[in-house]
This record gives C-alpha cells, sequence and structure tokens, in this order.
C-alpha cells in the first residue's frame, strides 16, 4: 500500500467521528521504483493531508519531508518533489496494520492489502 | 497503446475458479473492459496522469486496464480476498504496480478529493436488489471526475433517473450498448452461456461540472 492511498483511508467504523488519519504500525515496509512525473505531483499537492504523510513517511523510515506544511513555491523545486514523489508513491507499507485513531482498532495489512472489512457490530 | 493490443494483454487473466454468486462473481472479459478504459482515455482524457480506482476489482480486469493506460496510481477494491489475491497475481504477471484494498463498497470512507475516476463493473443486482445502484452511489461520493459503469440496459430509465435525482451526478450519459457473454457458472443458469445487453455509462458527479467541459 502506497502513502497516497493512506492518505486518503479512513477509519470506517460506526459512531466513529475522527477516523483519520489511521495510526500505521510497521511489520515490513518496502520501496518500488516508479516513473517521476511532476506534473502529477503539482496536480496531487493541494489535495493531500501534509501532517498525515509526513507522520506516515516518518513511521516508515523516510525523515526527508520538511516539517512545515509546504507552501505551493516549494513545487517549482525539484529536490522537494523528488522528495515528496518517493514518499507518496514509492514506499509501501507491506506487512503491518493501520490503526483507527479512536478506537485503537487495528486493521491488519497483509501482503501490501489492508482488510478494511467490519465486523457485523461496527456497520 | 491500441485497442487491439490492450484487449490481448488483458486476455491472459486468470478468472475465478469458484464463483461465489452471492456477491455476482461474472468476470469482466477483456474485450468490454478494453473498451471501456480505452473509450474513458481516448474520448475524455480520464485515465492516464490520473488516480483510478476499480470499485469490486474482481480478478482485477478494469484496473488493470487503467495502469495500461497510463493511470498514475490505480486502486482496486475488493470485499472478497480470493478476488484480490487473484487480482494481484494478475498485475504481477503484468508487472502493474497496482494498491488493493480489501473493503465493503458500502462502507468506503475516504478523505477528500484524492480519486478522479471509477471504473466499476457492479453487481447487477439481480441476486441482492439495488447492489448496483449502492456501488454507484459510493462511486459518486468519490469521484471528483467521472464514474465509467456497466448496468444492465433493461434498467436504463431507472439507473438514469436515480443517478440524476438521488445521487447527486450532473450528469449520466450511454456511451454505448455492448453485449455481455456471461458463461454458465452458476449451477442455476439453464443455458450454457447467453449475452444479456449492458449500457457503458459515464456519470459527471455535480460538483465538478464546471470543470467537465
Amino acid at each position: 500500500m502506497r502513502l497516497l492511498t493512506h492518505n486518503m483511508l479512513s477509519s470506517n467504523i460506526k459512531g466513529v467521528t475522527n477516523g483519520f488519519p489511521l495510526r500505521i504500525e510497521v511489520e515490513k515496509a518496502i520501496e518500488k521504483q516508479v516513473d517521476f512525473n511532476p506534473d502529477f505531483l503539482k496536480n496531487m499537492f493541494p489535495k493531500i493531508d501534509w501532517k498525515a504523510l509526513l507522520d506516515a513517511s516518518r513511521t516508515m523510515g523516510y525523515a526527508e519531508l520538511p516539517d512545515e506544511t509546504p507552501d505551493s513555491s516549494m513545487l517549482d523545486s525539484d529536490e522537494f518533489l523528488r522528495k515528496f514523489h518517493h514518499a507518496l508513491l514509492e514506499l509501501h507499507l507491506e506487512e503491518g496494520a493501520l490503526v483507527c485513531p479512536e478506537t485503537g482498532r487495528k486493521f491488519p495489512v497483509n501482503k501490501g492489502i489492508p482488510n478494511m472489512l467490519l465486523h457485523e457490530d461496527e456497520v | 497503446m491500441k485497442l487491439k493490443q490492450l484487449e490481448s494483454m488483458l486476455g491472459d487473466f486468470q478468472q475465478f475458479s469458484n464463483p461465489k454468486v452471492e456477491l455476482e462473481q461474472y468476470p469482466t472479459g477483456p474485450h468490454i473492459a478494453s473498451r471501456m478504459l480505452y473509450t474513458a482515455e481516448t474520448s475524455f482524457g480520464d485515465v492516464s496522469n490520473k488516480v483510478v480506482a476499480d470499485f469490486g476489482c474482481g480478478c482485477g480486469t478494469l484496473g488493470a486496464a487503467a495502469a495500461l493506460l497510463g493511470a498514475e496510481q490505480v486502486i482496486a477494491i475488493d470485499i472478497d480476498s480470493e478476488s484480490l489475491e487473484l487480482a494481484s497475481e494478475n498485475a504481477e504477471d503484468l508487472e502493474l504496480d497496482i494498491d488493493f484494498v480489501q473493503s465493503d463498497i458500502r462502507n468506503l470512507e475516504w478523505r477528500g478529493q484524492i480519486v478522479d475516476t471509477v471504473v466499476m463493473n457492479p453487481p447487477f443486482g439481480t441476486r441482492k436488489k439495488g447492489a448496483d445502484m449502492d456501488f454507484l452511489r459510493v462511486a459518486l461520493k468519490v469521484a471528483s471526475q467521472a464514474v465509467y459503469s456497466l448496468h444492465k440496459t433493461s434498467t436504463r430509465d431507472h439507473v438514469k433517473k436515480a443517478a440524476l435525482r438521488d445521487l447527486h451526478a450532473s450528469s449520466a450519459e450511454v456511451l454505448c450498448e455492448l453485449r455481455y457473454d456471461v458463461p454458465q457458472l452458476y449451477k442455476f443458469h439453464k443455458k450454457k452461456e447467453v449475452d444479456i445487453a449492458v449500457d457503458l455509462w459515464r456519470f459527471v458527479p455535480k460538483r465538478n461540472r464546471r470543470n467537465d467541459v
């Protein structure tokens, strides 16, 4: 699972109001190279929750993203875009869990696939 | 990529070995999948460099077609773990990088407007009434650009009315009518193979009407 996907997944348990972002527990993280596409990144940047991406990338062992939410002038920087690219598209959570920030309920991630299925009493 | 090339690349996909009738698992054949995504890309530019979600991906044909046509990110969702396993094997065979998520489409909670386009071959709702409209409701909430979906031609009026009136579509257009071959997968099928008429739809979610010139 890429962090782009993580940036939109929320806990969908009934009654949970603040289900985003899911906390990541890493058992195994991997990297897969993908082509660098600056136009895609510029288009995606305003839709990304920066804090969630920052925390997720740190948890995955990548510490190169800036702390503060970058302003859009940073999008002219090739160096910044490459870091953003790497965090968003190349880091994968392969084994571990996503944890609901409100209830602590764990959604397991196996072979890169998060299992977001709910139990009967959670729907 | 040419349409023929796309269709033949999807032709080697493994299909369900034990389809589950309650989920209405019918494979989306390469013929339909390739035409659906090819149209989305060449007529509307809804695939390349976009984030595309495949709802109820089954063995993953639509999502793979999107990836082959240059989608930057494909997210394929299914409720069934066997389908996801098969779909990820199929994606691996073609060396496609697709994100899979196991979820009931009806319970999907996604933040923001990250997904541009949803493609889907929903359950037609013959076993569970309204299943296709449940998928469409969520798809129109999640997509910022467009939703491509297949529905039985016999339900055309109903689909149009419900999409525009209840599901926040700003437009609902049938792009073409296709023949969907349903092989004899299940015991209750009396004939060896039937083909049913299905419509390929393009829906545009309401809030983005002005972007959809």
